[in-house]
């Protein structure tokens, strides 16, 4: 008997052909939806974001004038329902909106990672029916701008050990003391997703519980954090929260333990996977356009050997990273994704887009080091993307622990 | 307000063409279509309309093979109501059977207001919305800048060299768009969402037999590389000496 053979055709574009800049027909594999996602979000960076972008880092300020027009657009949580103000958008066009976000700046797609992952799926994964209708509709409009504080000035990489605590009274309402450090949009926020420890003597975390704080709450400050050299263009602060009294509806009721935050944070490391991309994207596709341009002993330095490495090697990290990502972003869709997956899929983006910025910024020669060009902006900037969300290293420690099965974090 | 917008699935014009085989045709390989950016400003500008006035329909129309339904569905998540694909298969060069094809679909639609961009941005014929109009009998306003409504009569603005022109006319008219009118939105995330279901009808479009065809495409020759003839200040003179005398442009 005759065994049939089956190929699969997982290419939801088969008619599209490689266009210039897209060698391994990429495009091919998304759906029409997902380019049309994504070709809009790019005229936004385009005409909106990438003008300004320079200045902004420069002067060390996030550009809030942008915050209306990204949710008009859609670009806050976009991967929640439309029944809470969202875009209701599959998981491979919220990747593909990060990645764009972050071509411009990874200040940018900070604002909508912070946003969309780490506030408004926490208020939609834990919180009540009420919570839901009250924040969501506005957060996806950025009317209510909101930050996440789980790191804290002792506990960054190890946030089972943190000190803030929530304490409930009598009445059910409770009192919130301690301090967070790192806090994206700290300082432009109206409302804070807190994570205490709501038990005394909890060394493992299982007592971490998430509260929606107001900013302008009695007893809580935010600090700008000064002297960044990366990040510049994202407002990052300290917040201390003295005797913050909270209602008993502040609490996020299905919250519970460490694993929430950990829930929230591989919702924003698997947009950061993407995110990086766009970064390494601005830079490789600069030092393309600039080694056509720029001629040095009598020829294009695109024509020199040592410079058409770099740009291949560039090139094929990229594609070899969105691969990566898009086969996650598929697997998200049909709910089987894991944890480590995500690990491995941040753990290397990032790591190749730190490479690929800082390999362009050389290629731009002395040119390279000014703001006028992204290059050196983006490797900057990827330092932090590289130490939050997860190091380097603890992502390392998670894969090594996912093949090992040997705990490692110890030591 | 019942607007229509004829609109065009052309090639992104910042890439280096090839031309087909064939000789009469680009090479379409690794290339990206997109609206016709004159005929984006026509989406542009008939959106606004309706959502000044708060009221009608806005409808894009374009004649193709199923590839121009892509193309539809950009201007339905910008915002248009519905679409209608005149399905023809090949390229047609023919403006005046393309207008006959876009008037008899346009005749009986009941339209206040039919606009068209002033000219695509691949074949620039500029044609199309005059014919239209004249098929249909109905007055035509080129390459206007600025829209207003009084009432049924448009008031409308054409940009001169160093003047401008004001026009009016009755509805319903025929008016093809300048790039001055404004610049076209980016489909929001639920706007592309929401395009998947609007309707988009597709019917076989009636084009009469071609009485033009093209014969032969070619790409211009290579330009020479330029002449550096000095700096600063003190090369100007020789500068305006060859502009003058040698490239004849002054
Ligand atoms: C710009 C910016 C924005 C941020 N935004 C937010 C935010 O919005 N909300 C929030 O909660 N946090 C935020 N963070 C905090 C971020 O998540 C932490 O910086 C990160 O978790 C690392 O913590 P840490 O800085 O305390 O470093 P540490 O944990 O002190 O790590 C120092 C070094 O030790 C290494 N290390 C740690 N543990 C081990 C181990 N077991 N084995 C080997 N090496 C180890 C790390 O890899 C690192 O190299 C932000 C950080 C930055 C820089
Ligand atoms: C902060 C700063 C201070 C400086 N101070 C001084 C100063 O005091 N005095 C002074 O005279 N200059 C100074 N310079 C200039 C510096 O020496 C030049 O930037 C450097 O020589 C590179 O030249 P370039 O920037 O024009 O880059 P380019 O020469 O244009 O080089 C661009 C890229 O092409 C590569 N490339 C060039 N030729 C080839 C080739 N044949 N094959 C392969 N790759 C090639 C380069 O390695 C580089 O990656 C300074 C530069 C900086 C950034």
């Amino acid at each position: 008997m005759a065994t049939e053979l089956s190929t699969p055709t997982y290419l939801p574009s088969p008619q599209l052909t490689p266009r210039e800049g897209d060698l391994f027909n990429l495009d091919a594999a998304l759906t029409e939806e997902e380019r049309a996602v994504r070709d809009s979000v790019r005229a936004f960076v385009d005409e909106k974001v990438l003008p300004l972008i320079g200045q902004c880092y420069v002067e060390g300020r996030f550009p809030k004038e942008l915050i209306a027009e990204m949710g008009a657009n859609g670009y806050f949580g976009a991967n929640l329902p439309e029944e809470y103000g969202c875009a209701g958008l599959n998981n491979v066009m919220y990747g593909l909106i990060m990645q764009e976000l972050e071509r411009g700046d990874s200040g940018i797609r900070s604002f909508a990672s912070v946003q969309g992952a780490l506030v408004m799926y926490p208020i939609y994964a834990f919180g009540s029916e009420e919570q839901k209708r009250h924040y969501l509709p506005k957060m996806a409009t950025g009317e209510v701008i909101g930050c996440f504080g789980l790191t804290e000035p002792d506990y960054g990489s190890n946030p089972a050990g943190m000190i803030t605590r929530a304490r409930q009274q009598a009445d059910g309402t409770w009192i919130l003391n301690g301090a967070k450090m790192w806090i994206t949009n700290g300082s432009t926020a109206q409302v804070a997703v807190v994570w205490a420890k709501t038990e005394d003597g909890d060394e493992s975390g299982k007592s971490i519980r998430g509260f929606l704080v107001p900013t302008n709450a009695k007893g809580f400050k935010a600090k700008d954090q000064k002297g960044k050299l990366s990040l510049r263009a994202s407002d990052t602060s300290e917040l201390v929260f003295d005797n913050v009294h909270l209602p008993a509806d502040a609490i996020l009721p299905k919250s519970g333990g460490l694993k929430s935050p950990l829930m929230c944070l591989t919702q924003a490391r698997y947009g950061i996977s993407w995110g990086a991309l766009g970064a390494a994207m601005a830079c490789y596709e600069e030092a393309l356009s600039y080694s056509k341009e720029r001629v040095m002993f009598g020829r294009p330095i695109g024509g020199f050997q040592i410079q058409q490495v770099r740009l291949a090697d560039m090139l094929t990290e990229i594609v070899k990273g969105q691969l990566v990502s898009l086969h996650l972003g598929r697997m998200k869709d049909i709910g089987t994704f894991t944890p480590q997956q995500v690990s491995f899929a941040k753990r290397n983006n990032v790591n190749i887009a730190t490479d690929i910025a800082r390999e362009a910024r050389r290629l731009l020669g002395g040119s390279g080091i000014l703001a006028e060009y992204a290059s050196m902006r983006h490797m900057a900037n990827l330092e932090s993307v590289y130490t939050y969300e997860g190091t380097h290293d603890i992502h390392s420690l998670i894969l090594g622990q996912a093949v090992t099965g040997l705990n490692a974090f110890g030591g | 307000m019942k607007i229509a917008v004829c609109i065009k699935r052309v090639p992104d014009m910042d890439v280096r063409f090839k031309i087909a085989p064939s000789g009469t045709a680009v090479d379409e390989t690794g290339l990206k279509f997109d609206i016709s950016d004159f005929d984006g400003y026509a989406v542009e500008a008939a959106l606004q309309i309706k959502e000044k006035l708060n009221a009608g329909e806005v409808v894009v129309i374009s004649l193709g093979g199923d590839v121009v339904q892509e193309t539809l569905r950009k201007a339905m998540s910008m915002g248009a109501d519905r679409a209608v694909q005149l399905k023809a298969d090949g390229t047609h060069v023919d403006s005046f059977a393309i207008a006959s094809a876009l008037a008899a679909e346009l005749k009986d639609g009941g339209y206040d207001l039919i606009m068209f961009g002033r000219m695509s941005i691949d074949t620039a014929h500029g044609v199309t919305g005059a014919i239209v109009a004249e098929l249909l009998g109905l007055p035509c306003v080129n390459a206007i800048s600025k829209l207003e409504f009084d009432g049924r009569t448009a008031k409308m603005r054409r940009e001169l060299e160093g003047a401008y022109e004001l026009v009016e006319c009755a509805l319903p008219a025929v008016v093809t768009i300048d790039e001055g009118i404004a610049r076209p939105r980016y489909p929001s995330l639920k706007g592309i969402m929401a395009a998947k279901k609007k309707p988009l009808e597709s019917k076989p479009a009636q084009l009469p037999a071609a009485r033009l065809s093209l014969d032969a495409l070619a790409l211009p020759p290579e330009r020479a590389a330029g002449r550096i003839i000095g700096e600063g200040t003190a090369a100007v003179p020789e500068l305006v000496r060859l502009l003058k005398e040698e490239a004849k442009v002054l």
